[in-house]
């Protein structure tokens, strides 16, 4: 009764152009922010901040980055891994070398070094498309793989050839390092999550957004309407690089605090955050977030279900865990190549005219 | 055969300029095919070009020259009073030269809104970082642009499907919505590749209506291929006849109807 665009009438092109143009999901909105900031800050324990809410806060903002490369502007990426890596490292070098300088500052610039790194490993898209391109950026992922784990300067020759997070400040309080409260580390996760959240909205439904949304659909027709396709889907690569960075620097230091780059960031971590844009939905943002939900809470939801309830080993139901997300993988490819957000979309549509049919 | 005219005032009183789009001498190969063969012809400000010939003779190709989709080996491309050197398409865009294409071009993924939007690309100059911010600059430039498109939107009557996605439309809409991203980019020459193919009686004389139009109310040069001989000496003004990669015939619509090669192209010619 409440989802209504009736009698919600737009008088200039810019309320018209808005995000939410319905109120209900307007309201809807200020009503998330207002729960995330202003009261699971207060309620979060260790189990929630660590099992749930502070991977899919870091999934989230991975998942928008490989979205607007892969979901956005089309260009298929199985690199993802080796870039979130590029964001851990980074950031490590920049915390170990200027301790004093505030944490917010060092996730920022780390993204601003992966979205250079992500523009170089972007260069082959301007010659190969498709299968030919995912093979090119999985070269990307076992080169950086292979290069920090190789080159000591990286690591700062630690004898395990680990990196881990020192505690560092902002404002005052710990958000790296062992004694950081839950709730500092959902903070600084949050934060981070709205502010690429909003730029990439932004990004997306302006003209930028539809160069790469033009190079993805028919990238002759985009170069024959004025798209310079270097730089779009360079600017696609550096775009989602950066997002990419944010979150790998995020990983390591607030989240896993002490990382190993080829378990952390192998192979099966770009599959993963590609799978919750598969989910999710590829080219919308709303999707990044449930495919990152779906897929951080299906193996919580599997371990309270199967070992909890029902009593299974540990084993079978880290089995039963990749049995189910290949089925889904498949279920969502055939049924609904939109993912989640579509199934939200078509909900959405329905519930304008509910309880009538037409 | 008269190459080229003067400027001239049209039957109904249009005031053609002067020349806009002039191909000197164009060859195009594709390794030992000669897809045109030293072809020379101009287009004059205001007016409708057409170029007609049976299928394979070019017309497409030639097309792709003038859009710098193939870059000719031989002859020159002069627009607006300047040889235009080698360019990429993104280039040729940028100059002010739009086209549509013979089988549809749009983007299937985006609502008809942001496809005609898409043709204002040219014109929207705003970086990355103010994008970003949206607020301001950004938000400005995408209100401005927005009332551009929504003008052309008026004028091809399509304001009814503004947000439909594209892949969702017929096929004489998506014609005209291809027509509406092109316009919006506010050419000075507009090029249409076969425009009414495939469309019945009644979509052809919507097409026909909105192309004099546009002519007559935005004053954009249309060149033009058309396989409807009916359509093409209704609307243009003159017209290039290409058979076999060569141009045999040049002229108003009356001058080519009788010219006595382009009827053996058309109709073919007894060997004895």
């Amino acid at each position: 009764m409440l989802y209504r665009e009736a009698g919600d009438f737009k008088t200039t092109y810019a309320a018209d152009s808005q995000t939410f143009p319905i109120a209900f999901d307007r309201w809807r909105y200020w009503a998330v922010l207002a729960v995330a900031w202003l009261v699971i800050p207060f309620v979060i324990d260790d189990y929630w901040a660590n099992a749930i809410l502070v991977p899919f806060l870091i999934y989230s903002i991975a998942a928008i980055g490989l979205n607007i490369l892969t979901g956005y502007c089309g260009q298929v990426s199985l690199g993802t891994g080796g870039f979130m890596a590029v964001g851990a490292y980074s950031v490590y070098k920049l915390m170990t070398a200027f301790p004093d300088v505030s944490m917010l500052i060092h996730v920022v610039l780390a993204g601003f070094i992966t979205a250079a790194v992500g523009a170089a490993f972007g260069l082959p898209s301007l010659r190969i498309k498709g299968f030919y391109l995912a093979v090119a950026t999985l070269a990307a992922q076992f080169f950086l793989v292979w290069l920090f784990n190789k080159v000591p300067w990286f690591y700062n020759y630690s004898a395990s050839g680990q990196i881990s997070a020192p505690e560092r400040f902002v404002g005052g309080i710990a958000v790296t390092g062992a004694g950081t409260a839950p709730a500092a580390q959902y903070l600084i996760c949050l934060f981070f999550v709205t502010l690429c959240a909003l730029l990439a909205r932004n990004l997306t439904r302006g003209s930028v957004g539809r160069k790469w949304m033009a190079i993805r659909d028919m990238d002759i027709a985009a170069e024959i309407i004025g798209v310079n396709p270097l730089t779009a889907k360079l600017s696609a690569f550096a775009v989602s690089s950066f997002f990419i960075g944010i979150a790998g620097a995020l990983f390591f230091a607030v989240y896993l605090g002490a990382v190993e780059v080829g378990e952390a960031f192998g192979i099966q971590k770009s599959f993963l955050v590609l799978f919750m844009c598969i989910i999710g939905g590829l080219g919308s943002i709303f999707g990044s977030f449930a495919g990152a939900a779906f897929l951080v809470l299906l193996p919580v939801a599997l371990k309270v279900l199967g070992v909890d309830l029902l009593g299974w080993p540990s084993s079978t139901v880290a089995h039963l865990q990749l049995v189910a997300v290949g089925a889904l993988i498949m279920f969502f490819l055939i049924k609904e190549p939109h993912g989640l957000a579509q199934l939200w979309r078509i909900a959405k549509e329905k519930l304008r005219l509910w309880p009538f049919p037409y | 055969m008269k190459d080229t005219a003067a400027p001239y005032v049209t039957t109904d009183g249009r005031q053609i300029g002067d020349v806009l789009m002039d191909m000197r001498g164009i060859t195009l190969r594709f390794g030992g095919v000669e897809a045109i063969k030293n072809i020379s012809f101009d287009i004059r400000e205001g007016e409708i070009r057409a170029i007609i010939g049976p299928n394979g003779a070019g017309k497409s190709s030639m097309l792709n020259v003038i859009s710098g989709f193939y870059n000719p080996q031989e002859g020159e491309v002069w627009f607006r009073g300047e040889k235009r050197p080698a360019m990429k398409p993104f280039q040729v865009a940028r100059l002010g030269i739009a086209r549509t294409f013979q089988n549809i071009a749009l983007f299937d993924g985006m609502s008809v809104l942001d496809n005609i939007m898409t043709g204002r690309l040219t014109h929207m100059k705003t970086g990355m970082l103010s994008q970003m911010i949206w607020k301001g600059r950004a938000e400005r430039e995408e209100v401005e642009n927005r009332a551009v498109v929504e003008r052309i939107i008026d004028f091809l009557e399509i304001q009814a499907i503004r947000k439909t996605p594209v892949g969702r439309l017929p096929y004489g809409l998506k014609k005209r919505v291809e027509l509406a991203r092109a316009l919006a980019a506010e050419p000075k020459l507009l090029l249409l590749d076969e425009p009414m193919a495939g469309m019945n009686v009644e979509e052809k004389e919507d097409m026909s209506r909105f192309i004099l139009d546009v002519n007559d109310e935005f004053g954009t040069t249309i060149a033009l291929i058309e396989h409807d001989m009916g359509v093409v000496m209704d609307l243009s003004d003159r017209v290039v006849v290409m058979d076999y990669g060569r141009k045999i015939g040049d002229g108003t619509p009356s001058e080519v109807r009788n010219n006595q090669e382009v009827i053996d192209a058309y109709l073919g010619v007894a060997h004895d």
